[in-house]
């Protein structure tokens, strides 16, 4: 197989384009298709830093990658749940990925900040691991992008990330979710620090494609505490689906952010009125469900 | 030829030469979902992996 552009050996087939690349012309196609993601969505420029969230994994560290080339000022914010092996595992990928191209890293521990890792801190308030580590990380990102002073964080999420999520909301017609589904989450006039997802154009075998090429190592097992989610069976079902219809991925989602315009011409009316009385991050109520966590959790044990 | 498989981590062996379309569907690997490397190369589905060769079989999916 050859590349369509410059007709030598090809790497990667890419039926959903109906083309196959090189491994250059690959990393130009793909380089390309973030810079679009980031200046369609207006989601940052080259005058502010950007936090990234590196959680170890290949998406948020070809994140990383992408965006040093690409020119922006950039730090990485790794978070160690506290998930055994797997956790110590994380870091390392990350930090021996910072150290070797001189970058910013901050790493947090829940582990020295609560003497708990997630799994502790999920069973000790009685709610599902995923479902508290999403809280917790919610949470931290914007913290500590508003404490150090990053207007923007940028995450790994993917195509195949956002369709699944849709294909979720859809499939328990969750309007409030659809309406608030995006990849670019304002800052509220500055209450949040940004949420942007530069990858949301790119399926990720193209982004697990790009790691291999630029030989960058990556945990390649998944968390184990995400044995039996949903979104493995969603992403499972969309790739049958892409297998038999090349670009449906592409076509649902970007599909849906089109229509969403249309359908929901007006943002959300913001609900977040409240200062959480714990620690002070924009909220619905009295206290932000992230503080509600992590005092049951704190206080049972 | 070898392959390195995941989830879980194992080693396999099966006879070659034979074309990368043929040992993902002889798995019953889906494309969309895997990436073959071979020689730390990425190798497309037409190439053909010798008898001898070692392959690696990355899957792509991640929890999000």
């Amino acid at each position: 197989m050859k590349c369509r552009r410059c007709k030598t050996p090809a790497v990667i087939k890419m039926p959903r384009h109906n083309t196959a690349f090189c491994d250059p012309c690959f990393q130009e196609y793909l380089l390309k298709q973030v810079e679009r993601a980031i200046s369609s969505g207006k989601m940052f420029s080259k005058e502010a830093p950007v936090l990234v969230a590196v959680s170890g994994g290949k998406d948020s560290l070809a994140l990383w990658d992408i965006l040093i080339k690409l020119g922006y000022e950039t730090a990485g914010l790794h978070l160690n749940l506290g998930i055994g092996a797997y956790s110590k595992r994380s870091q390392q990928m990350v930090e021996q990925f910072a150290n070797a191209r001189g970058l910013a890293l901050i790493v947090e521990s829940y582990q020295k900040s609560y003497g708990l890792g997630v799994i502790e801190i999920a069973e000790e308030s009685a709610r599902p691991a995923c479902s508290a580590c999403g809280t917790m990380k919610r949470h931290h990102f914007n913290r500590i992008a508003m404490e150090k002073g990053f207007p923007v964080v940028a995450t790994g999420h993917n195509l195949d990330d956002e369709a699944a999520r849709l294909l979720g909301n859809l499939l328990k017609w969750q309007v409030s979710y659809l309406e608030k589904q995006s990849p670019v989450l304002s800052d509220d006039d500055g209450k949040w620090a940004k949420k942007v997802r530069p990858l949301y154009r790119l399926p990720e075998r193209e982004i697990a494609a790009y790691t291999i090429l630029n030989r960058i190592e990556y945990v390649v097992e998944e968390c184990p505490m995400s044995k039996g989610a949903k979104v493995f069976a969603y992403k499972e079902t969309l790739n049958q689906l892409e297998e038999a219809s090349p670009g449906a991925k592409h076509q649902f989602y970007l599909g849906f952010l089109k229509q969403k315009e249309a359908s929901f011409p007006t943002p959300p009316p913001a609900k977040q009125d409240e200062t959480c009385r714990t620690c002070g991050q924009p909220t619905q109520s009295e206290q932000c469900g992230y503080c509600r966590l992590i005092e049951r959790a704190t206080t049972v044990s | 030829m070898q392959i390195k498989l995941y989830h879980p981590a194992r080693e396999i062996s099966i006879k070659g030469p034979k074309p990368v379309s043929s040992i993902l569907t002889h798995l019953g690997l889906p494309r969309e979902a895997h990436l073959v490397i071979c020689d730390d190369m990425l190798v497309t589905e037409d190439a053909v992996i010798s008898d001898d060769a070692v392959i690696e079989i990355r899957p792509v999916i991640s929890g999000g």
